[in-house]
């Protein structure tokens, strides 16, 4: 081991010079360049929501929420959007339900490690990133064109639950993941076979944070309009959408027909129906945090 | 133990005397110190001279405040939110808890190795430059880089390979080098933080001997766990334990010859014979 | 065989084989859309170039889709996409990367209650809000003042900034992961040298987490690259090669929602032309993806 020699050094000390004046005027700048940007999204924010309320605010009313739309912006509605978006949602929730959980229990607890699977993973990640009005021209061509539905309100349901889909299976995956291995050997011990084990073990303690993960899945759902505008969602719809006949609009959908109109009235009514948008998104949202919190009072870990 | 006569040398430190007797001032003093996370207390009442150009070994059983302590004298423990020390910490007379000092400014003046070697994901020559090149250093930062090395007895190993990852070393290698870059800034100090409990017992040995070598210019502070390196590598030895309100607090300090064979405290005798720790 | 031995072996009931296949089926529904996007888009993609030469469609600078002479240079196009996504980086990762490190570096309580909120009421926002914002308020009551006659209703400007907010979480919650991932030791080590916390940030916490970094950067120019319904109502219609943020110009993904929303009939060179510009917008967004994902596995810092 190299130590130091026996005769003793003269060395010559070594200067610093600290600056700790202006390194720390350069630490405090940086802070201060932190808070401006989370300064600038609030006020950003603030300004997008305040211009809504103040545009729109004055066109909500009881009528406006139950009467169809109408050439005249004082008279038209959104009853059809409305409905249109709840049952959207609802059709939306029913399709990714059972395969988006599904899909995530066979990738979480059945698949072995092996090229295939890896391949299912992957091609799950990439989804994920496709925009999702290339899930519009597959949902109109696959849908309304192949399976013959045409531009009816499942089409566009269905197209939307592949565009939420990866987004579930992706977060459902670490839901499932975040269950202790020990839950699942307690079952097995007792002779329980894979399907049972999680029945009981797996599924209840992942319940919360799916349902979580399908609602707010939902929510997103409610506000795409690109893939709907693909598959043909109507501009002018005057009657209250079926799901599999008729033609269909939601909320985004008009607002992006009259959000196009210069006419103050035609955005005032604009805003009026993204009012509308937001209440049910912040609804669901709620709704979320309140299914996560009640059922998952039972888990402890 | 009286330390061997002084050799005449020039110091690397201006503030550093140039003979070491063994009575010379405390370079760290600690006087009622107590240190609380919110409200628990994990350090009591603590009194401590830590005397130049020595080891001094903080030994006791886990959990009576060993880290706590040192992470107070270089103000690391500043970085918890809901620490708060009381009482006075002197370095060379001045108090490092007044209001107007920097605890940035105290860290370059007192250095830390840590239990879990930490060299950064640079290269070794980086890791060694880091510290002088944050704090302004003037000169050739090549010849510090190579002296530092050379210092931490880690010269030979990687002087073809200064570009290589430092995390590519092994263990022993990678606390030395952490060493190296602590003593190119220079400190006075040199806090150890139980460095050798995560190698193997011939790194320990090599760590051993590079802290004799140190201690002829930098004072050394280290926390160890394992008593017999305390008895084979340091000069003054403090031992520390846990009171029943779980505050750690000093029982006895001496040399550690003393210390070893001839305690005061019954506690200190039951510690270091082995009958509980 | 005595009475009471216990049957061990036991073939695996097919009501369990069943159940393992269904969840395969939905699990398999991945690849089956993937394929189905691939083979759908390149059969429309390849009678499309039986009309138009397939040069002159990659290179051509002028696009006129409804309006003779019919011409099908996607440049033009992509160019629109490009000028909006890259103002939408440059609004984005500044504001993303600091929002990221006062979260992860200056994190205390007050902080966190404050900006989660924000990053997380924006990415909740519907696109469409979004694009009401930038003609509604945006274009004319913050841009039109500024830039005076240079600039019109419609702009890539407007269309760049909501864009960039938009992107800003995703930016954010991606490089916060990154750097909490960096372990308290390195950040403990520079500290004990005399580092101020600027320093630690800076010269350790980001060389460490840069891969996580510049994979949310990528991930971020593919979500603006694919961004349909904010642009399509701010950045307008008109399809031009240019670089001026002030110009109203054409997005790839306005494109699609405007042949959509029209009257073309199937089969229709116009129609086919869809398929083409969304081939070349999944092409650009599934290299982005797949660089973002070759980024974190090249660049990974080991620590």
């Amino acid at each position: 081991m190299t130590g130091l020699s026996a005769t003793p050094e003269t060395i010559a000390p070594p200067r610093f010079e600290p600056a700790l004046m202006r390194r720390k005027l350069t630490g405090t700048l940086f802070y201060g360049a932190c808070l401006a940007a989370i300064g600038i999204l609030i006020v950003a924010l603030l300004a997008l929501l305040l211009n809504v309320l103040i545009v729109g605010l004055p066109w909500l009313d009881v009528d406006f929420i139950t009467s169809m739309p109408s050439r005249r912006p004082t008279q038209a509605g959104i009853l059809p959007a409305l409905v249109g978006s709840i049952q959207l949602a609802i059709i939306v929730g029913l399709i990714t339900f059972p395969v988006g959980i599904g899909a995530a229990l066979y990738l979480a607890e059945y698949a072995p490690d092996s090229r295939v699977t890896r391949l299912l993973q992957t091609n799950i990640s990439n989804l994920a990133g496709v925009p999702s009005i290339i899930y519009g021209i597959f949902g109109l061509a696959i849908f309304v064109r192949l399976l013959g539905l045409g531009p009816v309100l499942f089409s566009g349901a269905a197209t939307l639950a592949l565009v939420i889909l990866p987004l579930v299976i992706i977060a459902s995956i670490e839901v499932i993941k975040a269950v202790p291995q020990a839950q699942r050997e307690g079952a097995y011990a007792l002779g329980a076979s894979r399907w049972q084990m999680v029945r009981s073990s797996v599924l209840p303690a992942a319940a919360p944070g799916i349902m979580t993960g399908i609602i707010l899945a939902m929510a997103r759902a409610i506000g795409e309009a690109a893939p709907l505008v693909v598959v043909g969602a109507a501009a002018f719809v005057t009657s209250l959408p079926q799901p599999l006949s008729g033609s269909f609009t939601v909320l985004p959908i008009q607002v992006f027909n009259w959000a196009q109109r210069p006419q103050a009235d035609f955005q005032g009514i604009a805003a009026a129906a993204i009012i509308v948008i937001l209440v049910l998104v912040f609804i669901l949202n709620l709704l979320a945090l309140v299914v996560r919190a009640r059922l998952s009072r039972h888990i402890q870990w | 133990m009286i330390a061997a006569p002084p050799t005449i040398r020039i110091m690397t430190s201006d503030r550093r005397a140039v003979n070491a007797p063994a009575d010379a001032a405390p370079v760290i003093e600690l006087r009622d110190v107590s240190c609380f996370y919110g409200s628990f207390r994990a350090v009591r009442n603590v009194d401590l001279k830590i005397a130049p150009q020595r080891i001094t070994a903080l030994i006791g059983p886990s959990g009576c405040g060993k880290s706590t302590l040192i992470r107070t004298i270089n103000r690391m423990n500043d970085l918890v939110p809901s620490f708060r020390a009381e009482g006075t910490v002197l370095l060379d007379g001045q108090d490092l808890f007044a209001r107007e000092v920097d605890p940035v400014a105290v860290r370059r003046r007192v250095g830390m190795v840590f239990q879990k070697p930490n060299p950064f994901p640079k290269s070794i020559w980086e890791n060694v430059a880091f510290g002088p090149k944050i704090n302004g250093f003037k000169g050739d930062l090549d010849e510090l880089v190579e002296r530092s090395l050379r210092r931490a007895a880690l010269w030979d190993d990687v002087k073809d390979k200064l570009k290589q990852s430092g995390m590519a070393l092994s263990g022993g290698q990678q606390q030395r080098l952490c060493i190296a870059r602590t003593i190119a800034i220079d400190p006075e100090v040199i806090l150890m933080d139980e460095p050798c409990s995560a190698l193997d017992p011939r790194s320990t040995r090599q760590i051993e001997e590079l802290m004799v070598e140190l201690k002829r210019d930098y004072t050394i502070v280290i926390v160890t766990h394992n008593m017999q390196q305390a008895a084979r590598a340091s000069d003054t030895t403090v031992f520390l334990t846990m009171g029943e309100d779980r505050a750690g607090y000093v029982v006895e300090q001496g040399e550690t010859v003393s210390i070893f064979t001839n305690p005061q405290n019954q506690l200190t005798e039951d510690y270091v014979s082995g009958r509980f720790g | 065989m005595a009475a009471g031995q216990i049957q061990l072996t036991r073939r695996r009931p097919w009501s369990e084989r069943i159940i393992e296949a269904l969840l395969f089926a939905a699990a398999s529904l991945g690849v089956l859309t993937t394929i189905g996007i691939v083979v759908l888009l390149t059969y429309q993609t390849v009678q499309f170039f039986q009309i138009v030469n397939l040069i002159d469609f990659l290179t051509g600078t002028v696009w006129s889709a409804s309006i003779e002479p019919y011409k099908f240079g996607v440049l033009a196009l992509v160019s629109g996409t490009l000028l909006v996504a890259t103002i939408a980086m440059i609004i984005g990762t500044p504001l993303g990367l600091l929002s990221a490190i006062l979260l992860s570096e200056y994190s205390s309580n007050r902080v966190r209650n404050i900006v989660k909120p924000v990053l997380e009421t924006i990415a909740g926002i519907p696109t469409i809000v979004l694009g009401f914002f930038a003609i509604n308020f945006l274009s004319p009551d913050v841009l039109k003042p500024i830039f005076g006659d240079d600039i019109g209703i419609f702009s890539a400007l407007a269309g760049g900034i909501v864009v960039g907010i938009l992107i800003t979480p995703l930016i954010a919650s991606i490089s916060e992961d990154a750097m909490r991932a960096v372990p308290r030791g390195l950040r403990e080590g520079a500290y004990a040298m005399g580092a101020t916390k600027f320093e630690v940030v800076r010269k350790v916490v980001l060389p460490a987490a840069v891969s996580g970094v510049m994979a949310s950067i990528v991930l971020a120019m593919s979500r603006a690259v694919g961004e349909t319904m904010a642009v399509v109502l701010a950045v307008g219609t008109r399809p031009q090669l240019t670089f001026n943020p002030l110009e109203s110009v054409q997005t790839m993904t306005a494109f699609i929602v405007q042949i959509t929303q029209g009257e073309t009939s199937q089969g229709s060179v116009q129609f086919l032309s869809l398929f083409a510009v969304a081939m070349v917008l999944f092409v650009i967004t599934f290299a982005l993806n797949l660089a973002s994902a070759w980024i974190v596995r090249r660049y990974r810092t080991a620590y």
